[in-house]
């Protein structure tokens, strides 16, 4: 798709129809509902890194007056599928508490003040085993292992048994590489796990009822997958749960799986009530999340003219206490910004005494590319070459042969980095102490499984049904999206998100698939409507189907019947259809796969006290390649959120383990993500290189904007200070031993 | 435990609960009262999800004590509209696609109106030091920054 498609609704700005809502505290988010005799549920959690739970005396608990159910994990059942096995077990201990914060326990009473009471009187014996929270210490051969015989096959033989997955991706000989670089460079990296930091903690409302069936409300980026775990793990027929996806108040990923879902359903069956069941900071910052944190050994050699002519990374990623296989994803995008010959990446999987990971945007690529991002920057400098030159010269392109394997489609990596360069904020001149960075960022997006359903109502409005969370006004772009398609105005639409029980199945909000896979079922589902009405239009007149066409939301006669009769315009076909066959609908259920890569490039100066090593961003801008921006503002939003998020990971945030491997800064006081005072405004440049793969060009925009941010600030902040950093997050006390060391 | 009877002014109504000792303002406003604007992020007044005003003063309604509003007037992001019709700072909010998730959005209003309140025309570095209270993971702060100015300019009377 070449010729760019002019359109009427898309590319506008218009209100999100959840909007108002939401602007007056009436939008119901996971933990403001109620229902009548309703519970409130607390969960006991260990205080310990690794123990063996010896025994659980719930028997005081139960005895205190309005407590109502106790469970532990012998309230749950066996499961079949390993990974709902794991999940299971990461809601509720089973045996062996693996991390600080650990669900051992729950209860269900009253009251909160009740139930708060009754978590003190859960006498738990544990013995305390040795633990381990870092990497690289989890990958030593006498390392506590947190489950014997769970590694995956990919793994070699002899490997300490943490290590729970390998891959290896490239192409090309990359000993022949570096053997013909001018110059090698090889660094060792570091980041820490950092943690989505949505503001809307867990929450959820069960209720399941004395015949079996069961109702729950919760906030997650996706109720279908929450209905798949939780039935299985109830041993309940998918058709008798009926979840509901609430308001979501930010997930980033960390909202993709349940945590504490299985426990209220558990708690409901058990006390024959509803039970609320919502979180607190200290419980979401050890029991749910975070990201992975990455010891990582990269090693890439260049050319005196930028080119680079091998890269070798070698990840290693710490994921918590369950096995998982999220190094993959790191992996495959190390190097996916650029056309290599000789490439190489491999990746292991490691587990410690830490919480379950869960995705947090553009899972596993943002320290993969940071550091990568890193060595190019030093080679760069190393030559006196411009650092956009240098990434335009090794650009992956349309043709290229990914790293990963696949050949690249359209793209839009060197337009942006072109736009970069043509910028205003690359030539501004930079104050005393200040320094400037660059760095490219990848990711994947995702299609995945999607069913919407369109009602033509008769007067000429349209209601539409999805299964996917609105996490980020994808209302608005799905509404636009069906608007332009029908060729009716946006405020004829009303998009909603349905239930389980409402509309087909729907993969989890997540992999920056919505406006992408929705978008096309909701174009797929409008050019069902409009078949339709062809027909019905083709009816009235008495003429035949193939004789008619649907124009800018009107049926119009064609052939030798054109302009015999006047064309009949949605609104009218349907205050008609009562009389020509019924409703009219439309509906499209599949799993579009063609989503399209972005590629993004931040450019970011810091300014860094030499007396205190406290970094100040001065001021950014997000170049990103997004297909097509359905909204541009909420593009405008991803973009600036994500480069904040990365901000964030960058300078401040990180999960801080004591000796005895518990968490040190389960709040946000301590736990500091970016707040309004710390930041410039962030300027964005929309590049809209059409996806190839969607009807409009559409390419997911989410998870791209996270990815550039750590190496982007990275060399901003060593250019400030002159010094070289390798470890995230760049916090005062690193930049300060750095600059001493340099003295 | 006897609870304790406190009657106190929200919104402009008069309003009675009982209310438990240690029982949070924030509890009493979402779970008794049925206004569930105000949010808990954290309940421990880091992130401002909470915000509302007890006689004109900003406060974390997490760090207040129902039982301490006996006599107060209490406003909430519940008060801010004017029947149908929108304040001009969420109007502001909503036109700048200033929320994504919205969970912060009830918070950031009620503290950008009490500044507002105290200072019509802020600089942007003092809105941002004033909203430095009130976490927002989504957007960044950038649209957020713009809307409330945008909105103050406006409730000035100057042209955009």
């Amino acid at each position: 798709m070449n010729v760019k498609r002019k359109f009427k609704v898309l590319g506008t700005r218009p209100v999100r129809p959840d909007g108002v809502e939401k602007v007056t505290g009436k939008a119901l988010f996971g933990a403001d509902t109620y229902a009548t005799g309703m519970l409130h549920a607390r969960i006991l959690r260990s205080p310990h890194a690794h123990a063996r739970i010896v025994s659980i005396d719930t028997s005081a608990a139960e005895a205190l007056a309005g407590v109502k159910a106790v469970i532990t994990s012998a309230d749950f059942g066996e499961v079949d599928s390993e990974m709902t096995r794991d999940t299971m077990h990461n809601c509720m201990a089973n045996g062996v508490a693996l991390y600080d914060g650990h669900a051992v326990a729950a209860v269900a009473a009253i009251s909160k003040s009740v139930a708060a009471a009754a978590l003190k009187l859960i006498k738990v014996e544990y013995e305390t085993l040795p633990h381990v929270t870092d990497v690289d210490a989890a990958m030593q051969p006498d390392a506590p292992v947190l489950h014997a015989n769970r590694q995956h096959r990919s793994v070699v033989a002899g490997t300490p048994g943490n290590v729970v997955y390998y891959c290896d991706f490239g192409h090309g000989d990359v000993d022949a590489g570096f053997a013909a670089a001018d110059k090698v460079i090889e660094r060792t990296f570091k980041t820490a796990a950092t943690h989505q930091g949505y503001i809307e903690p867990h929450a959820c409302l069960a209720n399941v009822g004395s015949d079996g069936k069961a109702d729950l409300w919760c906030s997650t980026q996706g109720h279908y997958n929450v209905r798949l775990i939780c039935a299985e793990i109830m041993g309940m027929d998918e058709s008798q749960l009926r979840v509901t996806a609430s308001e979501i108040g930010g997930g980033f990923g960390g909202k993709t799986t349940v945590f504490i879902e299985p426990v209220a359903l558990a708690l409901s069956r058990k006390a024959g009530k509803p039970v609320k069941l919502v979180m607190s900071r200290d419980e979401v910052f050890r029991a749910s999340g975070p990201t992975m944190s990455a010891s990582m050994d990269i090693k890439i050699g260049m050319n005196a003219d930028g080119k680079i002519t091998a890269g070798h990374a070698k990840l290693r990623y710490q994921g918590g206490a369950f096995p998982y296989q999220m190094v993959m994803m790191g992996a495959m995008s190390a190097f996916a910004t650029y056309d290599l010959e000789h490439v190489r990446a491999e990746g292991w999987d490691v587990m410690t005494n830490r919480p379950k990971m869960i995705s947090y945007r553009a899972p596993g690529a943002p320290m993969a590319v940071y550091a990568v991002e890193s060595v190019i920057g030093e080679l760069a400098a190393e030559f006196d070459l411009d650092p956009i030159d240098v990434r335009i010269l090794n650009a992956s392109r349309e043709g290229t042969k990914s790293s990963y394997g696949p050949t690249f489609k359209a793209i839009g990596l060197v337009e942006s980095l072109e736009a970069a360069k043509a910028h205003p904020h690359y030539s501004a001149p930079l104050g005393a102490n200040q320094g400037r960075g660059v760095s490219c960022g990848f990711w994947f997006n995702f299609g995945g499984q999607v069913s919407v359903s369109m009602a033509i109502n008769a007067d000429g409005t349209v209601n539409l049904i999805e299964g996917n969370p609105d996490i980020g006004g994808s209302r608005a772009s799905i509404s636009m999206m069906a608007a332009e398609e029908l060729g009716i105005p946006y405020e004829k639409i009303k998009t909603i998100i349905g239930d389980t029980a409402s509309v087909g199945f729907s993969d989890v909000t997540d992999g920056s698939r919505v406006t992408f896979a929705v978008g096309i079922a909701t174009i797929n589902a409008a050019k069902a409507a409009k078949a339709e009405m062809c027909k019905r239009a083709a009816k009235t007149w008495g003429i035949d189907v193939d004789a008619v066409e649907w124009i800018d939301g009107a049926v119009h006669p064609t052939g030798h019947n054109a302009g015999e009769f006047p064309p009949l315009s949605l609104a009218e076909i349907a205050a008609n259809s009562g009389r020509t066959g019924g409703p009219i609908a439309g509906h499209h259920e599949g799993a579009p796969d063609k989503a399209g890569v972005s590629f993004g490039v931040h450019l970011v100066d810091t300014e860094v006290d030499p007396e205190t090593g406290f970094t100040t961003v001065k001021r950014y801008t997000v170049f990103q390649d997004v297909g097509k921006a359905i909204h541009p503002s909420y593009v405008e939003g991803q973009m600036q959120g994500g480069a904040v998020q990365g901000i964030g990971w960058a300078l401040n945030e990180e999960y801080i383990y004591g000796e005895d491997g518990r968490l040190q800064n389960a709040g946000f006081l301590d736990y500091r993500i970016p707040v309004a005072s710390d930041l410039p405004m962030i300027d964005t440049v929309i590049i809209e290189v059409p996806n190839p793969g969607h009807p409009f060009g559409v390419r997911g925009c989410g998870e791209t904007a996270i990815v550039p941010p750590l190496a982007a600030v990275g060399a901003a902040v060593c250019a400030a200070a002159g010094v070289r950093l390798f470890e995230l997050p760049m916090s005062p006390p690193k930049i300060m031993a750095a600059i001493d060391a340099k003295k | 435990m006897s609870k304790i009877h406190v009657s106190t002014e929200i919104n402009g109504d008069q309003v009675e609960f009982l209310c438990e000792t240690d029982e949070t303002l924030l509890d009493v406003l979402r779970d008794q009262l049925g206004l569930t604007g105000a949010k808990e992020g954290c309940g421990t007044g880091d992130c401002g999800a909470c915000s509302v005003t007890v006689d004109g003063r900003l406060v974390c309604s997490c760090l207040v004590l129902g039982a301490e509003v006996e006599g107060s007037a209490v406003t909430t992001i519940e008060g801010m509209a004017d029947g149908d019709a929108l304040h001009p700072l969420q109007r502001h909010l909503l036109e700048g696609a200033a929320l994504q998730c919205g969970i912060c959005t009830p918070g950031v209003l009620v503290a950008a109106k009490a500044l507002l309140d105290k200072n019509p025309d802020p600089s942007e570095e003092e809105l941002r030091y004033w909203l430095a209270g009130n976490l927002c993971r989504c957007t960044g702060y950038d649209k957020i920054i713009r809307s409330v100015m945008t909105a103050a300019a406006e409730m000035r009377g100057e042209k955009s």
